[in-house]
């Protein structure tokens, strides 16, 4: 009465394996990264010499702000600034 | 996350897919997106379409800034990916929605042989049993699986019929 056999469930268990633990990890850490983006993004708005030091070379500024200047991080904190 | 995890991993990497350096910011997108929308997505039954449809976007916008890059027409992409590819997913995603429901030991043991592709001996190591006891756990845990499965699956009772 069903489509359902065995091997069908065994096939269908094995199309969605784990994704890579470090995918996994990196977007659990996305709220708190945000947090800090959005911090940075305030200070910015409110610190004029901030913001210049952004603009002018924002890995780097991350990273004085303690923030790994993972790509992903730079591109929407970049993307913020221009929007501001 | 942890429920739609691999199911936006598959539709990344199975389904589209994308190499692994796109897939992985794909997925990191997709999250992105449903942490600043989690509040409005109170409905459970219409979280898997949404992220199903966002992924599937992402992932097609993906490949139409990798095709601009490398000069593909875009028409080549059209019928990427399969459908059927998808709809299987879906059905995978629901098999391991029933999975959840099973004692942990059968979830762990069904997990690691069909998943994560490991070994009876491997299993049967980590767990202190024989390879044989491992082969007839997953034969007994499938049986369990499938009861599972049916059940969630299955229509509703006539009312005349509903046991009460």
């Amino acid at each position: 009465m069903s489509n359902y056999d065995a091997e069908t469930l065994a096939r269908l268990i094995g199309m969605l394996p784990p994704a890579p633990v470090g995918w996994v990890q990196a977007a659990q850490e996305l709220p708190a990264a945000k947090a800090e983006i959005d911090q940075i993004v305030v200070r910015a708005q409110a610190d004029a010499e901030f913001r210049a030091a952004l603009l002018a070379d924002l890995e780097t500024a991350l990273q004085a702000e303690g923030i790994e200047p993972e790509p992903r991080v730079v591109d929407k904190v970049r993307r913020l600034l221009a929007d501001d | 996350m942890e429920r739609f995890s691999r199911y936006v991993y598959a539709i990344t990497i199975q389904g589209f897919r994308l190499p692994p350096h796109d897939a992985e910011d794909v997925f990191q997108d997709v999250f992105a997106r449903v942490y600043e929308r989690l509040d409005s997505l109170r409905d459970d039954d219409a979280v898997r379409p949404w992220i199903a449809q966002l992924t599937r976007r992402l992932c097609i916008d993906r490949l139409r800034t990798g095709s601009r890059e490398v000069g593909t027409d875009l028409e080549d992409l059209a019928d990427a990916p399969a459908d059927d590819v998808l709809t299987e997913l879906e059905e995978a995603f629901d098999v391991h929605e029933a999975l959840a429901e099973l004692p942990e030991n059968c979830q762990v043991i069904l997990d690691r042989f069909f998943a994560q592709d490991e070994s009876y001996r491997t299993i049967g190591d980590s767990l202190s049993l024989p390879a044989g006891t491992i082969a007839s756990r997953i034969s007994r845990c499938l049986d369990k699986l499938r009861m599972a499965f049916e059940g969630r699956n299955s229509p509703p009772l006539p009312s005349s019929e509903q046991v009460t």
